[in-house]
């Protein structure tokens, strides 16, 4: 019959119309109610009917891995030795393998000897150009440098506020234990401990030395 | 219509009895118009590179920008607000979108979504890019992100209601369509031997006279600013570029002006955010 | 399923043996391509036409499956440091007879090879535009991605744009000392631009658009226009601005009343100097660079280069292949990414067909579940950068879980295995089906699609026509069988080819597609089970050791066949950049048989005809 396949279509965007109400039949009120933990099961495989995310009143959290533009880790401001020291020693493998090359690292110098010290005097991310790409964290041999999760950034003027300096883009060490846990106990692990890779190995060293001594 | 919240409009002095609350709201006329204005923002359907796979993903169902009064797109610059600039800009592509701009009715506001049209992205030393429309047109807002996700528009077209919440009808600045005579169009670049902006034929001409004098065109040296401390040269072939360039006095004056008051805009931002 | 048609019958011979008839044939014109690294022939210019012949018709290597030019300035012999490459395949399978035409770098000419393939066309253009090569012969050679009139020919080596800080990356000047600055305080205009020494402003004149009508043989005499259109032969310009060019693509069309007489499509509205940009960078940089080529499958674009830069790495010390478990998630990520592909072609293209958005929409909905898979596995829905030389960025985790940070954020936290399981074996499949059940016995959709922009066989090949494209003309032409690569030789799919060649042919090997790719994807659930536990992890070295040479690495990508040509330096200059990195682009050589199949069809066929080819302008203008 001529016409059966338009009716066939129709039908099944009818169905669909239906179903955005049959899938509030079955959940109630409890589908957009924020107290209820209905989030993932709107979101989730079974999920039918309308799926829409109310932006601002509820918000798709990211997932770990996600990456937006990168933050720099700092000890927390009540750290016991070293309070919002930078994990960050400027090595430079960052600015190395960032592909459109938008981060930019001042290193510092010793006042008299004019040797290098490992932390960066300056460090500067032009988030016009950052292509979110997530290479200066994988690289980044310190775990120092990492993609953020916060998205929110738009704003009115770029000339003040895109070009992200040292204290805009440093972040304690906490902050990346919360958006990223399971991979901020990997890197842990890996590392030995919660602290800086420096940190522990100065203290393995101390505890050799230590031991080294007790023997004598 | 669930939108049309009356308390949200309701700004005046003026006391009004309790059991009138949510039915009647005495209002200025700039917060009604800004609330109308910003409640049926049209976006032109125009999408450019990557960002516009974002940008039609975040009208489709799953973040739907319908939700805020924008669910039609229209294909035409006559009939839409706001021009959702989403992608690299070149420069092939500069000349259309100014001519698209200037065919949109008033009131109308440009977004920079992405790096790239904030301020040409990864691909801002290619030499077809623009870096960045703003060089251009005027914007409204910028979002950045490579891509923005949807989410991250949204917050964006969200900022620019806010923005538009805080005009005034009583400042020209705020809506110069209310001006005297016709507002004024962008003049269309022109494709020659690299694009052209005609608003900077004055620069063009005093750079070909220097060329004419044997220098070369087009290049002009960063005046050592000491941001933070000046450093002894070690970036070698930064400073091989710098050799061959010819410092323009009043130029780098110029420059050094401009660059000192970024910096003290930057400085008393920080200082407003802390 | 349709049998096999072939163009021509002709007993396809093995590489070396072609190249031995080529050398037996023409002994003075063919030589021996003795660079270190190199592979295929080298074809004295002046005998390339009939070298070409030969090799399409006597050797059956008639698939033209790129065509580029390579400055080798200051790095080769100077009487022949410009060359054409030239990969020529057997459209029944097999391997690649690669053959190079070369000429001086000051009055580069190099034959035209257009009345061979006419699949040349467009690439031999790009060449044109972007090294200056002239090719005698050729009909339109014109400017393809830049404007008319524009300065230089900017892929030379020796040209500089006008952000030029240094040939190769990184650059020195962000470390260690990097106070930051942006490129535009370096430009006396503040821009992007730059103007020759002896810009004459007076003579100023924009030819862009004179010259393109000059080249469709319209002209620009607008009274001559007048005294011999009579009738209501028009000329419309569809786009660069225009709903349905599925981005910033443009077609100028001559029409005769309703009919299509001529079409030529006009492109490089989104020319992003992806390659002038590629070969500055290293060869890891390249990696994001690739995810903003075809932006709707990322991960095929990053395995294709993948490829070709492992094949070069291949050949130097050290270098460890991907363990088996990468393999099998670069094919799993590849195959989603067709079906993310396929969603939004089909939703595309019944938009094109007055379908306005209900489809697409529901298309949209599957595919989101399918990037919620790609933001945690790779970290973002779109750029995914996942793969890596010698295997892929991170293995799949266990938990795919977000985390509360913002305000408001609702928490999602889903087992990945489970979440790909239901969403292979139920979800697609369910949806597939009922895709199929609305819209496949459609009866508007079969009056506009049936016989509408017919593309025959031969010269689906003859225009190098790739993927859906080429099997929509009944050619079982598919890179995972022809030429395999990764894990696809033990997979078990087959290959959907189309009958007449329509548009309703390439919408139904688009679905039948997919349906294959959900096969390959249920096959891959127990070898992921299987392989759990091994490490994927590709080469650390961010700065990786190429070998010097030449590659050519291509995957079927939904789009069609995705190629990279990397020429290798090594460390002749010092540093470990691709000399030359070329991306043969399927969006971009599918457009050239767009003038053929839109002939004498009717004006509002044509959006139609270009949704059918699927497109995406970031791969097309690069």
């Amino acid at each position: 019959m001529y016409g059966k396949g338009i009716m066939r279509g129709l039908s099944v965007t009818l169905k669909h119309f239906f179903q955005t109400y049959v899938d509030d039949l079955r959940y109630g009120w409890r589908k957009y109610s924020p107290k209820e933990d209905n989030f993932e099961m709107r979101q989730g495989m079974a999920a039918q009917g309308a799926f829409t995310v109310q932006y601002p009143d509820e918000k798709l959290a990211v997932p770990e891995r996600f990456r937006f533009v990168p933050f720099l880790v700092v000890n927390e401001d009540d750290h016991p030795e070293a309070p919002g020291k930078d994990w960050c020693t400027s090595c430079g493998i960052c600015a190395k393998v960032c592909p459109p090359q938008c981060i930019w690292i001042v290193r510092s110098e010793d006042p008299n000897t004019g040797r290098p010290i490992p932390e960066p005097e300056a460090f500067f991310i032009d988030i016009d150009i950052c292509m979110n790409c997530g290479f200066c964290a994988e690289f980044c041999p310190f775990d120092a440098i990492k993609m953020d999760h916060d998205y929110e950034l738009a704003s009115y003027d770029r000339t003040t506020s895109h070009i992200h300096d040292k204290d805009h883009l440093s972040k304690p060490t906490s902050y990346w234990n919360r958006i990223a846990p399971t991979r901020a106990a990997e890197e842990a692990e890996a590392r030995g401990g919660w602290e800086h890779i420096d940190v522990i190995k100065e203290r393995k060293k101390a505890e050799k030395a230590a031991a080294k001594a007790a023997k004598k | 219509m669930a939108d049309l919240n009356l308390n949200e409009l309701h700004d005046t002095e003026f006391p009004l009895p309790e059991q009138m609350h949510g039915n009647v709201a005495i209002t200025s006329l700039s917060k009604l118009y800004n609330w109308s204005r910003r409640s049926s923002m049209w976006p032109l359907l125009f999408g450019l590179a990557c960002c516009a796979i974002e940008m039609i993903g975040t009208a489709a169902s799953r973040f739907d920008f319908s939700r805020f009064g924008m669910e039609v797109m229209r294909a035409t610059p006559r009939q839409s607000d706001l021009m959702i600039v989403s992608g690299t800009v070149t420069k092939k592509m500069v000349v259309p979108i100014v001519r698209l701009y200037n065919q949109m009715p008033e009131p109308k506001y440009v977004m920079a979504m992405g790096a790239c049209a904030s301020g040409g992205g990864p691909f801002k030393e290619g030499y077809n890019v623009v870096s960045g429309i703003d060089k251009y047109l005027p914007v409204d807002v910028y979002v950045p992100g490579c891509p923005p996700t949807p989410q991250a528009l949204l917050h964006g077209l969200i900022t620019l209601q806010k923005k538009i919440d805080g005009q005034s009808l009583a400042n020209l600045d705020d809506v110069p369509w209310y001006g005297v005579g016709p507002s004024e169009p962008t003049p269309i670049p022109i494709l020659g031997p690299d694009i052209i902006d005609p608003r900077q034929m004055d620069t063009i001409r005093r750079q070909a006279e220097l060329a004419a004098l044997g220098q070369p065109i087009g290049l002009r040296a960063l005046p050592d600013v000491p941001v933070y401390k000046p450093k002894p040269k070690k970036a070698v072939a930064a400073a091989a570029v710098v050799e061959e360039v010819v410092v323009d006095e009043e130029d780098a004056a110029r420059v050094m002006e401009l660059r000192q008051a970024a910096l003290a805009r930057k400085r008393a931002y920080d200082a407003s955010k802390s | 399923m349709t049998d096999q048609v072939l163009p021509e019958k002709v007993e396809t011979t093995d590489v070396d043996s072609a190249i031995a008839y080529l050398k037996d044939k023409f002994p003075s014109a063919v030589s021996d391509d003795t660079r270190d690294g190199y592979s295929g022939v080298i074809v004295d210019k002046n005998k390339l036409v009939d070298v070409a012949r030969a090799i399409r018709d006597e050797l059956g290597y008639n698939y033209l499956s790129s065509a580029t030019a390579v400055d080798y300035h200051t790095l080769g012999e100077p009487d022949s440091d410009m060359e054409m490459v030239y990969h020529a395949y057997p459209i029944t399978g097999g391997g690649a007879l690669v053959f190079k035409a070369q000429t001086p770098r000051d009055n580069p000419e190099i034959p035209s090879l257009v009345n061979v393939w006419p699949g040349a066309d467009f690439q031999e253009r790009e060449a044109y535009d972007l090294m200056g090569i002239r090719f005698p012969g050729h009909p339109n050679l014109k400017r393809i991605l830049m404007w008319e009139g524009f300065l230089g020919h900017p892929l030379r080596k020796d040209w500089k744009e006008a952000y030029y800080e240094e040939d190769h990356k990184p650059f020195s000047s962000r470390w260690p000392s990097g106070n930051v600055w942006r490129a535009e305080e370096k430009n006396a205009y503040g821009k992007n631009v730059r103007y020759p020494d002896d810009f004459d402003l007076s003579r100023l004149n924009d030819v862009s658009e004179e010259s393109l009508y000059e080249g469709l043989g319209l002209g620009v005499d607008v009274q001559a226009i007048e005294g011999t259109m009579h009738t209501d032969r028009l000329v419309v310009n569809m786009g660069p601005h225009h709903p349905s060019t599925h981005g910033v693509f443009r077609m100028v069309i001559t029409l005769d009343g309703e009919t299509i007489d001529t079409l030529e499509p006009v492109m490089g509205y989104l020319h992003r100097n992806h390659e002038k940009i590629g070969e500055r960078n290293t060869y890891l940089h390249n990696m994001p660079f690739t995810d903003r080529l075809d932006y709707l499958s990322s991960m095929g674009n990053n395995l294709g280069y993948a490829l070709a830069v492992e094949q070069l790495m291949a050949l130097g010390p050290r270098w460890n292949p991907p363990s088996y478990r990468a393999e099998v998630i670069r094919v799993l990520m590849a195959e989603l990414t067709r079906i993310v592909n396929h969603l939004w072609s089909i939703g595309f293209l019944l938009n094109d067909l007055g379908a306005f958005f209900t489809p697409m929409l529901y298309a949209n909905n599957e595919r989101e579940k399918i990037l919620d898979f790609f933001e945690g596995v790779a970290g973002s829905r779109l750029m995914c950068n996942y793969v890596r030389f010698g295997g892929v960025f991170q293995d799949i985790p266990e938990r795919i879980h977000s985390v509360q940070n913002m305000v408001n954020d609702r928490v999602r936290d889903f087992d990945s295995m489970k979440f790909l399981t239901e969403l292979v074996s139920e979800r697609l499949p369910r949806f597939l089906d009922e895709y199929e059940y609305y819209l496949s016995e459609n009866e508007i959709i079969k009056a506009r699609c049936i016989n509408v922009g017919v593309l025959p066989p031969d010269e689906a090949v003859g225009y190098s026509a790739a993927g859906p494209l080429l099997r929509g003309s009944g050619i079982p032409y598919d890179v995972r069988r022809a030429d395999p690569y990764s894990i696809y030789p033990e997979l078990d799919f087959d290959i959907p080819v189309g009958e007449r060649g329509d548009i309703y042919d390439r919408y139904t090997v688009r679905i039948r597609e997919m349906r294959e790719s959900l096969r390959i994807l249920r096959q891959l659930l127990p070898r992921l089970e299987a392989t759990k536990g091994e490490s994927v992890a590709g080469t650390n070295a961010h700065t990786p050791r190429v070998p010097v040479g030449e590659s050519y690495g291509r995957v079927e990508n939904p789009k069609g066949e995705l190629g990279f040509y990397v020429v290798s330096a090594g460390d002749a200059k010092g540093t470990q950049n691709p000399w030359r990195y070329h991306v043969r682009a399927p969006s971009f050589i599918n457009l050239t048989p767009l003038g053929r199949m839109s002939h004498k069809q009717k004006v509002a066929d044509v959006v139609t005809v270009l949704g059918s080819i699927d497109i995406v302008l970031g791969e097309t203008d690069r």
